[in-house]
């Protein structure tokens, strides 16, 4: 006889965030296009179950019992294992949150746009839900590749979605670039990594403590894992974010705000604190390099994004910015700047999603794409325009948004370590980040819309109020960060 | 009845049959009887399998003659492992070949196909079993003769050529096998690898036994296509009919390698081949050779079976590149990796296999949209190719995880690098094929015949064999206990470690 | 000289090889080519039949008279030699007269273009 403890229940509870979207992608197969009211309904109530599992798990993080639970070990002393840390949960709980929105949203926009293979849209979505998760919780290196790859494979059928040849040659560059250096550099690191140590498992002050490695050699791991990161979208690998825009308004928030390039900076903080460890890279210098590169990314990511006249384009470009910041408050290695980089993970998950929602609503009610045709947009859909603006000013770091927050602990971490790179780096993009985002609110409300023609009005409901929900929730993250902060204050750095 | 008169069993069987084969000539009745020999056999090496597992060596003697005198029989881990590769294969592609070969091969020859098949697996679990190097050679012949009979029962004409080149250069690599053979006897006057391997050391410095190895390792790299002799493969395996495509690309290849560590580790020894002659490092050269002209070559291809071929050929690459590593680590990821490609070639040729049932053609600008109408078989080709790749949870990663370690423990970050560099390769030519089948939109120009009836999911007598594969693709990639641990053991028994 | 004269059937086994070679190597045609292959077969069963000789030796069948006797292992190895080779040669050829069946022509060449061109 099986005996039920509160052990067994954690375990199954931590399994089930996986097995959950899992399972509700099998169900969406089944329900198909014939049923689709039936499949939207397994979409949601998936989604808001996987939430509550993953709050469940919070709930339980307080008292320290180390929950790792192991799924199948293909290699002795290699396993896929699971195990909840505050990271992660702060990871997995902005992903399955967020899954919620973004499917209540994906039905009005699927709907409206008429698109063809939604079915299979959908179970991939859930499935890159439930691959996202499995990084979110992964207990050694070797579970988050394996979840990662999957990731990159199951969102490829999303990039290349309307089928027609640009997204084919998107689809290409998007797997050339994240399989090509997660083959070649990121397998490599862990394998050498695996040779050193004998253990990939996350571990409080990292696993080379006791290797005592020359520096030389460190760097060079560090800098295979973390370029080899190629969702983390660090120049020079940046190339598939703007070009993955082809794909559906909806899958451009699951890439930009979910699950992809989160997972991305997720894993190099990751990896940072639990496999190199602070201390490890402060005394060998080994992330210095990173420092600079992510610097460099955030000023030409944002010099780029000044041009674009593509909305999602622009967006896209502000992405591959403002990752770097996660990436650069990272390798600032102080404590404080490591909380700075899991609250922007999470701010900016909540500010890019709604201005890709923004975009998306403006493209299926007017079918315009560019900077230039929205002058005077901001009368007709107000609520759309309304959120958008809420979403810049979290990109720009403006209180009341949660943007401030993570600006703030950045600065904080900056001044800590005395860099005044880092500080000018902040400074300087935070005027870029204005200048390309408030001039789009400005037209948007004050200018006259020169073709008076067009009688369209706000988007269709299930679109707006996602996109109002993300909004409200980048000013919740300001009013109320209590929460939030006493999670990533629990992160052993 | 003891399990050592199963070894002999195993190659009788076969050999017996095949030509009962002829007298019942009836399509179905014959497909029948070759399946109950495919999966009686396949019941055989397994229990064979075990029994070398728990107890060690079996040792039969032919007619009672004992060695050196007599032919014997002997099986080890490492064959034991190898015949059990070859039987499930065989097993396999025999339940799958019922509708295939009705549609490829012309139907008054289906029955001389299925003997030609028993002959062929005839030779090769003669091969694997022998102990004996003369024995060996008439096998590596049978099965030789056969597979060249098999490759021109291939519809299009060009099987034919084919058929014919890959004789005359299997024909030169056998002579040159028995050359090297001729020279071994005259040094020692035994026949027997055991007793060769003994008496071999002690005249390891003479001309005549350097030369052996030479013709030896050249006659057998012809015929498992190592580059640059692997000029009769592509042709072959792209004009045979499917089916044996998938059996001669994830088994003679596999035996012939087998034969080729048989001589290197069993007669010469590992001082001799490695430390003196230095052979690794000409195997190093050819193998890296093999994987990127191999995969380079594949990504241009326009058919589909063409593609595997070359990329058979690099994967021939990776095996060798084990055991040019000269580690117990490398050799074994080259053995596992015989077991792993094995699985992953048959897969990836019986889907070929399914879309040519229904589409005629392997031509990859004539499959677009193919996943539309055969989504389970794509849905096995896109498993099998990654497991190509060696992504986690496939078999293929277990390969090249060890192969990477491999190389590691020599310390050779170039290599490494180049191994990875290799899998990106993989990522180019299969993504290229699910790309056009799978997401590319399909106009109805590109299928004027479109919701025709014939445009539908293979058969099912075609899908379960290749989905056993395809999970077996997954489950040997998550449970490797038993692959591991036997290749393990192979490797270490061949470097005389006990 | 003796060292030539002395090896003779060794040098008869070379040149014999190197002839076999060059026809399967060179020869367009493909019956030609089979021939070729053969005598580079046939030279390995005469090296193989001379290493079993032994001078003044006979066949080992016991006798009083004789003291010396030749190895009948190599004879009986390349029996089962010959077979083989007669084997391939059948399938060889049986392979050619498809080939001038579907073509019209067993030169490599001319076949080599006639599928180039379709």
């Amino acid at each position: 006889m099986v005996v039920w403890d509160k052990m067994m229940t954690e375990e199954l509870l931590l399994l089930s965030v996986i097995v959950l979207p899992g399972a509700g992608a099998v169900f969406i197969a089944l329900a198909g296009e014939r049923h689709r009211n039936l499949r939207e309904a397994i979409t949601l109530s998936t989604a808001v179950l996987l939430f509550i599992a993953v709050l469940l798990l919070y709930q339980g993080i307080d008292n320290d019992t180390h929950l790792v639970v192991e799924i199948i070990e293909p290699v002795a002393g290699l396993s896929l294992a699971l195990y909840v840390e505050p990271l992660g949960l702060l990871f997995g709980l902005i992903c399955s949150f967020l899954w919620i929105i973004t499917s209540i949203y994906s039905i009005g926009y699927m709907r409206a746009n008429q698109e063809q293979n939604q079915t299979r849209f959908y179970v991939c979505f859930a499935l890159a839900i439930a691959a996202s998760m499995g990084v979110a919780f992964s207990a050694n290196m070797f579970s988050l590749y394996v979840f990662y790859e999957i990731i990159t494979l199951i969102t490829y059928p999303l990039v290349t979605h309307s089928g027609t040849e640009e997204a084919i040659r998107a689809g290409r560059e998007y797997l050339g670039y994240l399989l090509g250096t997660s083959i070649c550099l990121l397998l490599l690191a862990i394998i050498w990594t695996w040779s050193i140590t004998g253990t990939l498992d996350f571990t409080e002050g990292g696993v080379f403590v006791d290797s005592d490695l020359p520096a030389g050699l460190l760097t060079t791991l560090y800098v295979l894992y973390v370029l080899g990161v190629g969702k983390a979208a660090l120049m020079p690998f940046h190339r598939w974010l703007p070009a993955a825009m082809v794909a559906p308004t909806p899958v451009s928030a699951l890439l930009h705000a979910v699950a992809v390039v989160k997972a991305g900076v997720f894993t190099v903080v990751k990896l940072t604190v639990y496999l190199f460890g602070l201390d490890e890279l402060v005394r060998t210098g080994a992330a210095d390099w990173l420092f600079y590169l992510a610097g460099a990314t955030i000023l030409i990511a944002s010099l780029i994004a000044l041009k674009q006249d593509n909305l999602k384009a622009r967006l896209a470009y502000s992405t591959v910015s403002q990752l770097s910041y996660v990436i650069m408050a990272a390798a600032i290695l102080t404590p404080v700047s490591i909380l700075a980089a899991a609250i922007h993970i999470a701010v900016h998950a909540f500010g890019k999603i709604t201005l890709f929602f923004a975009a998306g609503s403006i493209y299926v009610t007017t079918h315009k794409t560019e900077v230039s045709q929205l002058d005077g947009i901001g009368r007709r859909m107000p609520w759309t325009m309304a959120a958008f603006a809420i979403g810049s000013l979290s990109m720009i770091g403006v209180p009341p948004t949660a943007g401030f927050l993570s600006k703030w602990y950045l600065l904080q971490g900056t001044y800590a370590v005395e860099s005044w790179v880092a500080i000018s780096v902040v400074v300087i993009s935070t005027l870029l980040n204005a200048a390309y985002f408030l001039p789009i609110v400005y037209v948007a409300f004050f200018r006259e819309d020169k073709e008076e023609k067009e009688t369209h009005g706000e988007a269709p409901f299930t679109i707006v109020l996602a996109l109002t929900l993300t909004a409200v929730g980048t000013i919740l993250l300001f009013v109320l960060p209590g929460r939030l902060l006493s999670l990533v204050q629990l992160i052993k750095v | 009845m003891s399990t050592s008169h199963l070894l002999v069993l195993q190659v009788v069987i076969p050999l017996v049959v095949a030509p009962l084969c002829i007298l019942i000539r009836k399509q179905a009745l014959v497909w029948y009887v070759v399946l109950a020999v495919s999966w009686g056999t396949l019941f055989s090496a397994y229990r064979l399998l075990m029994q070398v597992l728990g107890h060690g060596e079996i040792i039969y003697f032919l007619g009672g003659w004992a060695a050196p005198w007599g032919i014997e029989y002997r099986l080890d881990v490492l064959n034991a492992f190898v015949l059990m590769i070859v039987a499930s294969i065989g097993a396999i592609v025999m339940t799958y070949a019922k509708c295939s070969i009705i549609k490829e091969i012309a139907e008054d020859r289906v029955y001389l196909f299925y003997t030609a098949y028993l002959l062929n697996l005839t030779g090769l679990y003669g091969v694997v079993v022998t102990g004996d190097v003369f024995n060996m050679f008439v096998f590596i012949e049978i099965s030789s003769l056969s597979s060249y009979a098999m490759i021109s029962l291939g519809r299009e004409r060009q099987a034919l050529m084919a058929a014919y080149r890959y004789l005359i250069l299997g024909t030169i690599g056998a002579t040159f096998f028995l050359i090297g053979i001729g020279f071994l006897y005259a040094m020692t006057g035994t026949l027997n690898i055991a007793d060769l391997g003994v008496r071999i050391p002690d005249l390891e410095n003479t001309r005549t036994v350097i030369t052996a190895l030479a013709f030896l390792t050249v006659g057998i790299s012809l015929k498992f296509a190592l580059f640059p002799l692997h000029g009769w493969l592509p042709n072959a395996y792209t004009y045979a009919p499917s089916v044996v495509s998938a059996f001669l690309a994830s088994t003679t290849t596999k035996v012939f390698i087998y034969v080729l560590l048989r001589i290197l580790f069993s007669i010469f020894g590992t001082t001799f081949v490695f430390d003196i002659i230095t052979l690794d490092r000409i195997f190093l050269a050819s193998a890296l050779l093999a994987i990127f002209s191999g995969s380079i070559t594949a990504i241009y291809q326009t058919n589909v079976k063409r593609m595997l071929a070359w990329s058979s050929i690099a994967q021939i690459g990776y095996m060798i590149l084990g055991v040019s590593l000269v580690s117990v680590t490398g050799l074994l990821a080259g053995i596992i990796h015989l077991f792993n490609h094995a699985i992953i070639k048959a897969a990836l040729f019986m889907c070929m296999g399914c879309i040519f049932y229904r589409f005629n053609t392997v031509q990859l600008s004539d499959l677009k949209g193919v996943g539309r109408y055969m989504p389970w078989t794509m849905a096995a080709f896109i498993l099998a190719g990654l497991s190509l790749i060696g992504v986690p949870l496939t078999v293929g990663f277990i390969s090249k995880w060890y192969l990477i370690m491999a190389a590691i423990e020599r310390d050779w970050w170039w290599l490494a690098f180049a191994i990875v560099a290799g899998s990106l390769l993989a990522v180019v030519y299969i993504w290229r094929v699910v790309e056009v089948t799978c997401f590319q939109s399909v106009t109805t120009k590109d299928h004027p015949e479109a919701n025709q009836p014939h445009m539908k999911e293979a058969p099912l007598s075609m899908l379960i064999p290749l989905w056993i594969l395809v999970i077996a693709n997954i489950y040997f990639g998550i449970n490797t206990e038993l692959t591991v641990d036997v290749a393990r053991q192979s490797a270490e028994w061949l470097f005389g470690i006990k | 000289m003796d060292y030539i004269l002395g090896q003779y059937n060794y040098w008869a086994v070379i040149v014999l090889m190197m002839i076999g070679f060059y026809i399967v190597i060179a020869h367009g045609n493909l019956v030609k080519k089979l021939i070729g292959l053969n005598i580079f077969q046939v030279s390995v069963f005469i090296l193989f039949i001379s290493l079993g000789y032994l001078k003044g030796g006979t066949a080992p069948i016991y006798s009083e008279a004789y003291t010396a006797y030749a190895s009948p292992l190599p004879h009986v190895l390349i029996l089962t030699a010959i077979v083989v080779g007669i084997a391939t040669t059948a399938l060889g050829l049986a392979l050619v007269v498809r080939i001038h069946k579907s073509y019209g022509s067993i030169e490599e060449d001319q076949i080599h273009k006639m599928d180039q061109d379709s």
